[in-house]
């Protein structure tokens, strides 16, 4: 088997060179999300036809993260901007990019009408278990037991139910069309992959997308980077399962042979 | 529904005593202090230690807390927490505040006495999480309705507390929405203040009582209750408005408050509210110490606005001053009350949207008028 | 009536000048002053020079913000460019000597302008980490708002839990605010 020689990675060709050092907190995910969804536009070639909008909440911090065209919307509002976008301008390949009270709290309506509707966008949520920009409050997918700004004494399921499996929804109200999968900033590659094919599944008009990517806070989770890691890939992957979720038949076949999971550390 | 298990005793402890802590720590307190038995709420800077807060106390005073997915049900389900006959309330800021305007029409229109503390931050839309005073005339009139609510505009955190505890008093005795209208600054400043049980100072909190959900059986000295909000004809609205705009002006005296010195012999009366106001009183009370002729009037309740309290106190005024952290909001409440009065009076401002207003301003602009320079 | 002291720190987050502003205002309550403290806040979570705006005097503090500050400490290069706005011809301005390439940045119309050695005796003399309480103890010797006593008293209050687990912390910790007020005292500030 050849190995590939690489050369030291280097900064997506969509990416604002003016903006970086971006203003992410150190170990934050929203970061890696950024570089894998940069490689894959520009491996498909539409930086120039792109909208990318996001959220409120660290998400807003993207706002000029990228050299395309970028509206910062209202929490939760990213999606029906480009689903407007996207319907009066069919041309353009719009994302809607958010954190987890962006597309499962105050979002959530337009998560499930846009999914419902096969809406031609693709939605990337990051999601890592609190709201971080307004100081780690309970998001939808707090874990049981885990403590945050309004859950001082851990999440308790009896009180406020068990953390929004939220690709598992989606799949279960989309039909033909639809592309759906799970992530992890951990396995950078096959995100790239989930995030190209989403794109893909966008540009060639199939449907609706949506990729959540697993991903971290250690600020607000007050961990450091050993800590941080296990929370993620040990912790974090006992609720959410990372997979593709649904696949349209029509689309390519899978970039990393199945089962290559281990050893892809990027 | 079971009882809320409200442990006895004032949080605070009995009588009262002199702490330092920020804005929204005494809210909470004060919620605490006032019995206040459930909060909903959804973050949104810079009010979001107000819940931190409150869910840290609920097992410790057997208190309930929700955080909603947004603050449309946040508005909502703190209508279903006074519905159910609690003390209830909610916070929030800015674009959140906008949302929140949709359930509160309804507790409008339905006399739902819900309690809502505001803190201001820039507008529009997200702006800064920081402050301003730009949400007067969402907080006073929002929602598609007359704006028949009580609105308290605070500019201490003693204020803070104080008009917490007032506020589930007069939501709960009129029956109309009532705010705690604070800001970004208040919130997050750090100064002192007494926090006392309201029985310590001789105020008894008003009783609640469910709107459903009442003990007995339907048709055996039990109604059902039907509460609606809407109508099939005009008519049918006119009453209703007649009934509540009627009422809302025969009570209008007994809530109205305000603050004013020095109006008497002024030539130049300062008007300012909130945090803006101490700026306001900082200059003024120097300038006035120096022998100038100016004045402060302070509205305390923007709504309903204290109109003839300001028409009084402006009678022999030769100029306003106008100073707000917005483009116009409490400017426009100036001049619409001042109608009627003396509405012909030369107003001059200080208007600076999401911008803090320094006493020094003040100062400068006063003596700038005082010397017929014009501001 | 006296006027309340405006104080105006800023310094780059993790350095603590939340923390000292934190300190100085329960030692003003303990002194029975009247205080008022209002941080700098944006949008994020990290990053951004952080800057706290303390007022200790003996009235209520009348407003939360101030133009001009008596006292202005920065502690970093943007620290400097960021609290310019805050000098005036009365203001005494103190930033650290070591920070390199503001030459052309310090204020020229402000009553004195001290440059300190804290970050180096702190790390040579003491330990890093006790830095700011340095910066506190220079803060105190040049405007005598609260007394050493009550400074150590509010340390201990706050910072009491750390020095179960490491006393040498509060022999630090005091040994810091004394260096800070030696600072500003060899410096022919009151």
């Amino acid at each position: 088997m050849a190995v590939e020689m690489e050369l030291q990675p280097k900064m997506p060709k969509c990416w604002n060179l003016a903006t970086k050092p971006h203003k992410f907190c150190p170990g934050c995910g929203h970061g890696l999300i950024l570089k894998a969804l940069g490689q894959a536009i520009d491996d498909l070639g539409i930086q120039d036809r792109v909208v990318f909008g996001c959220d409120i909440g660290c998400s807003l911090l993207s706002w000029d993260f990228f050299n395309m065209d970028t509206v910062q919307a209202h929490h939760g509002r990213a999606t029906p901007v480009m689903v407007g976008l996207k319907r009066a301008n069919p041309e353009l390949i719009v994302i809607a990019y958010m954190g987890d009270g962006g597309g499962y709290a105050i979002g959530s309506q337009h998560l499930v009408n846009a999914a419902n509707r096969n809406d031609k966008i693709t939605m990337i949520l990051a999601n890592n278990t609190n709201y971080a920009m307004t100081g780690g409050q309970m998001a939808p997918t707090t874990m049981p037991g885990q403590k945050t700004e309004t859950t001082p004494y851990g999440r308790d399921v009896k009180e406020d139910g068990y953390p929004m499996l939220g690709p598992e929804m989606v799949a279960a109200i989309t039909h033909e069309g639809a592309y759906v999968a799970r992530g992890t900033v951990s396995k950078l590659r096959t995100l790239k992959s989930y995030l190209k094919k989403a794109l893909e599944n966008q540009i060639s008009g199939r449907g609706f997308s949506f990729v959540e990517a697993l991903s971290t806070c250690p600020t607000n989770w007050r961990t450091n980077a050993e800590q941080t890691w296990a929370f993620l890939e040990q912790t974090m992957q006992e609720f959410f399962p990372v997979g593709e979720l649904k696949v349209p038949p029509e689309a390519a076949a899978p970039t990393a042979p199945p089962g290559a999971v281990e050893g892809e550390g990027e | 529904m079971s009882e809320t298990s409200v442990k006895p005793g004032c949080p605070v402890g009995a009588g009262e005593r002199k702490v330092f802590m920020t804005g929204n720590e005494a809210v909470c307190w004060a919620a605490l202090a006032a019995g206040a038995e459930i909060m909903y709420g959804y973050p949104i800077t810079p009010q979001n230690e107000i819940m931190h807060y409150w869910t840290r106390n609920v097992p410790k005073f057997g208190r309930r807390f929700l955080q909603t997915e947004d603050e449309l049900s946040a508005g909502f389900t703190t209508i279903g927490g006074v519905l159910a006959g609690r003390r209830a309330f909610t916070a929030t800021a800015g674009p959140g505040n906008v949302l929140m305007q949709e359930p509160l029409s309804m507790a409008e229109a339905m006399r739902i006495p819900v309690v809502v503390v505001i803190q201001q931050r820039g507008g529009p839309s997200t702006a800064t999480v920081i402050y301003s005073q730009q949400e007067v005339t969402l907080t006073c009139f929002g929602g598609n309705g007359e704006g028949l609510r009580i609105v308290y505009s605070t500019s201490s955190l003693q204020d803070l507390y104080d008009y917490t505890i007032k506020a589930f008093n007069t939501a709960w005795k009129y029956r109309f929405p009532t705010f705690v209208l604070g800001d970004g600054y208040q919130a997050k400043m750090r100064e002192s203040l007494n926090i006392y049980d309201p029985a310590a100072r001789g105020i008894d909190m008003v009783p609640t009582e469910p709107f459903v959900g009442k003990p007995g059986k339907i048709g055996e000295g039990r109604e059902a209750a039907h509460l609606r909000n809407a109508y099939s004809v005009e008519e049918e609205l006119e009453v209703a408005m007649a009934r509540d705009t009627s009422e809302y002006e025969r009570v209008t005296p007994e809530i109205i408050e305000y603050d004013s010195y020095n109006t008497e012999g002024a030539d130049i009366v300062v008007i300012a509210h909130g945090i803006v106001f101490r700026s306001a009183a900082m200059a003024v009370r120097e300038l006035a110490g120096q022998g100038k002729k100016v004045g402060y009037f302070r509205p305390i309740t923007l709504r309903p606005f204290p109109r003839e309290q300001l028409q009084q106190a402006v009678a022999r005024a030769k100029m306003l001053l106008v100073a707000e952290s917005a483009y116009g909001q409490l400017l426009k409440l100036v001049k619409e009350n001042l109608y009627g009065g003396p509405c012909n009076l030369p107003i001059k401002t200080i208007l600076r949207p999401g911008v803090g207003i320094t006493p020094e301003e003040v100062t400068e602009a006063c003596s700038a008028l005082l010397d017929g320079k014009g501001a | 009536m006296s006027k309340p002291v405006k104080i105006a720190l800023a310094g780059e987050g993790g350095q603590g000048v939340q923390s000292v502003a934190q300190i100085l205002m329960d030692a003003a309550a303990l002194e029975g002053k009247e205080a008022l403290y209002i941080p700098n806040f944006g949008i994020e979570q990290r990053g951004g020079v952080s800057i706290a705006f303390v007022q200790i005097g003996d009235e209520k503090i009348g407003a939360p913000k101030f133009k001009i500050g008596d006292i202005v400490i920065a502690l970093s290069d943007r620290a400097v460019r960021r609290t310019q706005m805050y000098v005036g011809p009365q203001t005494l301005f103190v930033y650290d000597s070591g920070i390199q390439g503001v030459e052309g940045d310090l204020p020229k119309n402000a009553k004195q302008v001290l440059a300190i050695p804290a970050l180096e005796i702190a790390t040579k003399k003491l330990n890093p980490r006790v830095f700011n309480i340095l910066i506190m103890g220079a803060v105190i010797g040049a405007t005598h708002v609260v007394t050493l006593d009550k400074a150590k008293e509010s340390i201990e209050k706050r910072l009491g839990y750390k020095f179960e687990k490491n006393p040498e912390l509060r022999e630090l910790d005091f040994k810091a605010l004394q260096e800070g007020i030696n600072l500003v005292a060899g410096m022919g500030v009151s």
